[in-house]
């Protein structure tokens, strides 16, 4: 299936050869003519999918309708495959943080002070696999809208990435292109970049994994939501004018599995001009300013198509739009794919008629094209007109909110208990002191862990100048008020190696993992949201994955007191039959009331005492060690422990605001041996430490609720553990330029430093050695 | 005491650059790029970012906005006036500094923090430091390359116009580690480092950047 097919199909209808040679396909000529043949399968229409709109409409759909039909109903816009699982995040007991709920384009949190903060996860894995610098891009212009649509200015973003091993020649095509992607277009709309995840595992060689947050801050009352209300309202398109880039991205692209021989999918992937989305929000946000829309809504995904059955769906249901005032790039498309374009930058309002002029006034301050495309109408139809036909009239809620919800099989996956069964207890482990020192280096300097400096340096960290911390640490924290200081914290986690394992325990262990990164830098959690990448529905055992991933987040949720304020399911994540590893990913919004008590991962002063907080276990399953030093994926993971997490989260937030601790790290992939090596790194202070017990677990396990400390004052640290019940271990003192650990080894920074710093340069280019090879006065005199 | 900010479509440290302003003591005031109107302020800061996209050469299209006509002309005048990044940018390409900045020399968007040397304390942007003064400070570019052609650099140099230059490492191939210059009187400045960025503990690697927005103050109060 081709996007070169799919728009075949439908220009043979209206200009091809064929019955219908060089007709219009008008309602009226739909409703005279049964028995044309359409192209439903080309679009990614199951048969019974296509009887059913006949039904809807009481007749066959138009070529328009059916474009409509077929991105609304595809995978990606649809949820059809997940929404009976999705269920159990929306029967989550009602938070009172939570001021709009899933549903709209993105859910709304309050963190106090009449402060309204809105936040979400949004995958781009297709189109980043095709074009990676578009894809990632234009993953990351996605995300900014749906956050901008909700009424709150974008204030930072986050992104977590995943690709196939680290050296094989295709991650060599498809990173580069990836971060340069995220980073064009997020400096160029000035939003900080404050964090993330980039990991690697051959799973994800075919299906890389783009996942972008943003998170946006208003006030209460400031939030809009996307209806179209009152008769006699206008429908403003604004923005970029329509092209025929992304035509079926939703439904083509990002809801079929890639296959070896499939031709090439790039005209499905939209382009992005980050410079248009500046100008966007800085107008949205002066429109919003002087109440100038009644309803908003981006389009993304599926574009006018989803625009227009989405405002009149969730409004009163009328909406009249006439084709013909769309501003276009290219003047030879056809109606339905101006339906189906995914071009950029644009966005649709509903806008009173004295405000029109307003309305258009802002929008030409900020060089921004708007156009009145149609009204709100009495009735419950969607009607579309292109050159005075009807081309167009369906029921909105049946396009955009009742399409096809299916109960796939399930079926647990066959190799599973023998992977469960391959338990990493039977590997062989370190023992000399020349061994640990080895397995330790090699961790920190595997992909997965080494310095993500070469990615985060493409990044702007510090625009808008609100940026607390950022990547390493470990949450990004945002001041959004600089008068009160108050402000937010956010962290995303994904192991798939945990969720390949148990996708019901690694949901939860991505969740534990999220929140305590956020309780590491002294914030309060608040609430979750997701973005869930998995292989093909079609397969029983992925919605098995699904099922219980979805079933396993939903109970953390419950149990942390957290709502579900909304998320993203990626699904055809799969090269042939090979499903991606589920891949949950977590984000956690948390509280600062004042982020100038916040806490950074890093030591910075020799003499003060490493404390570790929880308890350590045997526990290597899905481990960083097993998979570096012996490629091993089998085992349970580590059990998960919310009441822990929760005790251990109240006890980092009352440190925090005690001034009790001076960094924080939590642990994580490669336990403390890469939390140790990180937090010395991070300012180049070293430590001298003892390992009680045995010291391979101690170093390599990776058991939850567990953080590492630093304080100057141990007994208060120690006491207050005591009150939160949280185990407490010395481990040593910070000081010198090596990470010394008795009967183990003695690190020297510097060593440590070029294995971790090296990995990835080597991987991916040494930008330093072409600065240093541009001499002085090589540029000729005329 | 007025120090204006240039919002360009496109400008993105415009707040930065106003909250700087203000804590170093002064008031900033929001100026449009599309209007013949510089309301009054005593100095200018063109703040970083895409000015346009940056789709031609960065800066260029900026430089030719109708504010942009008043600036130079009050510039040649003696007002103090500050480039940072894409406002460096936008100096160059209005001709109210020598040379040009290009793509990096790794190809790369880089950003990190920088070691500088202050060359030049005697600007209206850098009295309040210390000739010869290392300071950190954020540097953020992907077009931050200073060039020109090898006789203008040694004029360049020669004059003592290189106000900043970059040290502990050179992040974008700029020649002879130029990270800002002067105009001869002193009064107008551009670097491609980020001062702005580094004026609050909280939220900047140092505050070694209030400086050059406390130094104006004083400038103007002794011009």
């Amino acid at each position: 299936m081709t996007q070169d097919s799919a728009t075949q199909g439908l220009s043979d209808l209206d200009t091809g050869p064929g019955p219908l040679q060089h007709q219009l396909d008008t309602v009226e000529l739909a409703a005279r003519t049964p028995d044309v043949e359409q192209p439903y399968s080309e679009l990614g229409l199951k048969s019974d999918e296509y009887a059913r709109i006949t039904t809807i409409l009481g007749r066959r759909p138009t070529t328009a309708e059916l474009a409509m039909y077929s991105v609304m109903w595809s995978e990606h816009c649809s949820y059809k495959s997940s929404k009976v699982h999705l269920r159990r995040f929306g029967d989550l007991p009602r938070s009172e943080a939570l001021l709009v709920g899933i549903g709209e384009n993105a859910g709304v949190v309050d963190v106090g002070d009449g402060y309204a903060v809105t936040f979400k996860v949004e995958s781009h894995n297709h189109p980043s696999y095709v074009e990676p610098y578009q894809g990632a891009a234009t993953g990351v212009g996605g995300i900014v809208r749906d956050i901008l649509t909700m009424g709150a200015r974008p204030v930072a973003v986050m992104d977590s990435l995943r690709f196939g091993r680290a050296d094989a020649p295709d991650t060599a095509r498809v990173l580069p292109g990836v971060v340069a992607g995220v980073g064009g277009y997020g400096n160029c709309l000035g939003l900080p970049n404050i964090g993330g995840e980039l990991l690697f595992d051959d799973c994800y060689a075919g299906n890389p994994l783009v996942n972008a947050l943003c998170v946006g801050v208003m006030k209460h009352e400031d939030v809009r939501l996307a209806k179209a209300e009152g008769v006699g309202n206008k429908v403003v398109l604004f923005g970029a004018r329509t092209g025929g880039d992304g035509i079926g991205g939703v439904s083509v692209l990002a809801s079929e599995t890639f296959d070896e021989e499939g031709p090439a999918k790039r005209p499905s992937v939209q382009v992005g001009d980050p410079f248009t989305e500046k100008l966007l929000i800085e107008a949205c946000l002066e429109i919003f300013r002087d109440d100038l829309v009644t309803g908003i809504q981006d389009l993304g995904g599926a574009g006018l198509s989803c625009a227009t059955s989405e405002l009149a769906s969730a409004g009163t249901g009328g909406m009249h739009v006439d084709l013909d005032a769309v501003p276009l790039r290219d003047s030879t498309l056809t109606p339905a794919e101006i339906l189906m374009s995914e071009s950029q930058e644009r966005m649709c309002a509903i806008v009173e008629p004295d405000k029109v002029d307003a309305f258009l006034a802002v929008c030409r301050k900020w060089d921004v094209l708007a156009t009145v495309i149609g009204e709100v109408s009495d009735g419950d139809r969607l009607t579309v007109d292109w050159h005075g036909e009807r081309i167009v009239d369906v029921p909105p809620r049946t396009v955009a909110h009742e399409g096809p919800v299916y109960e796939r099989p399930m079926r647990r996956p066959a190799d599973l208990d023998d992977l469960q069964a391959d338990d990493p207890a039977a590997l062989p482990r370190p023992t000399t002191p020349e061994e640990l020192a080895a397995h330790w280096l090699a961790v920190v300097a595997s992909p997965d862990g080494a310095d993500k400096s070469w990615v985060t340096e493409q990044y702007d960290r510090y625009v808008r100048g609100n940026t607390v911390l950022a990547q390493p640490d470990d949450a990004g924290v945002v001041r959004i008020d600089e008068d009160t200081h108050r402000g937010i914290a956010l962290a995303l986690d994904g192991n798939g190696r945990y969720a390949r394992l148990d996708p019901y325990t690694g949901a939860q262990l991505n969740l534990a993992e999220a929140y305590r990164n956020v309780a590491v830098s002294g914030a309060r959690p608040l609430a979750v949201t997701n973005c869930l990448n998995f292989g093909s529905p079609e397969e029983p055992e992925v919605m098995w994955q699904f099922a219980e991933a979805v079933r396993g987040l939903a109970d953390a949720c419950r149990d942390l007191g957290l709502p579900v304020t909304g998320g993203n399911v990626s699904l055809y994540n799969q090269t042939g039959d090979v499903p991606i590893n589920p891949t949950p990913v977590i984000g956690v919004l948390g509280v600062h009331e004042d982020v100038r008590t916040r806490v950074p991962t890093g030591w910075r002063t020799a003499g003060e005492t490493v404390l570790l907080l929880g308890v350590t276990r045997p526990e290597f399953g899905g481990s960083a060690w097993a998979s570096v030093v012996h490629g091993h994926l089998g085992g349970r993971p580590p059990a998960v422990d919310l009441e822990a997490e929760r005790s251990l989260g109240e006890l980092l937030a009352a440190l925090g605001r005690g001034g009790l601790v001076t960094s924080a790290h939590d642990l994580a992939d490669g336990g403390l041996a890469q939390a140790l090596a990180e937090s010395a790194l991070r300012y180049g202070t070293g430590a001298r430490l003892t390992l009680d017990g045995d010291v391979f677990t101690a170093l390599f396990s990776e058991s939850t609720a567990r953080v590492v400390v630093t304080t100057t004052d141990p007994e208060a640290v120690r006491a207050t553990a005591e009150w939160a019940g949280v185990l407490v271990t010395e481990l040593g003192t910070t000081g010198g330029d090596a990470l010394a650990v008795e009967g183990v080894a003695e690190l020297p920074l510097a060593e440590l430093r070029a294995a971790w710093g090296a990995t990835l340069p080597a991987l991916f280019g040494t930008p330093e050695a072409t600065v240093g090879s541009v001499p002085v006065g090589t540029v000729p005199t005329s | 005491m007025r120090i204006g900010v240039i919002t360009f479509p496109g400008s993105l440290d415009d707040v930065d650059a106003a909250r700087a302003v203000r804590l170093a003591g002064a008031e900033p005031v929001a100026l449009w790029h599309a209007d013949h109107d510089l309301k009054d302020v005593d100095a200018v800061i063109l703040p970083g970012g895409f000015s346009y996209g940056d789709y031609l050469r960065a800066g260029a299209i900026a430089a030719r906005a109708p504010l942009m006509q008043d600036v130079v002309d009050r510039a040649r005048s003696g007002m103090p006036v500050l480039g940072i990044c894409n406002g460096f940018q936008v100096l160059c390409e209005a001709g109210l500094l020598p040379g040009a900045l290009t793509r990096n020399g790794h190809l790369h968007f880089r950003n990190r923090d920088q070691a500088l040397r202050i060359e030049r304390a005697d600007t209206a942007w850098t009295h309040d430091y210390e000739a010869g003064q290392r300071i950190v400070v954020p540097v953020k570019n992907g077009e931050g390359r200073y060039v020109a052609a090898p006789a203008d650099l040694d004029r360049i140099e020669g004059e003592g116009r290189v106000a900043v230059r970059y040290v502990e490492g050179n992040p974008n191939g700029s020649m002879r580690d130029i990270a800002g210059v002067t105009s001869a009187d002193g009064r107008v400045v551009g670097l491609m480092p980020h001062p702005e960025h580094a004026v609050e503990d909280l939220t900047g690697p140092s505050t070694d950047g209030l400086g050059f927005f406390t130094s104006v103050l004083k400038a103007m109060v002794s011009a």
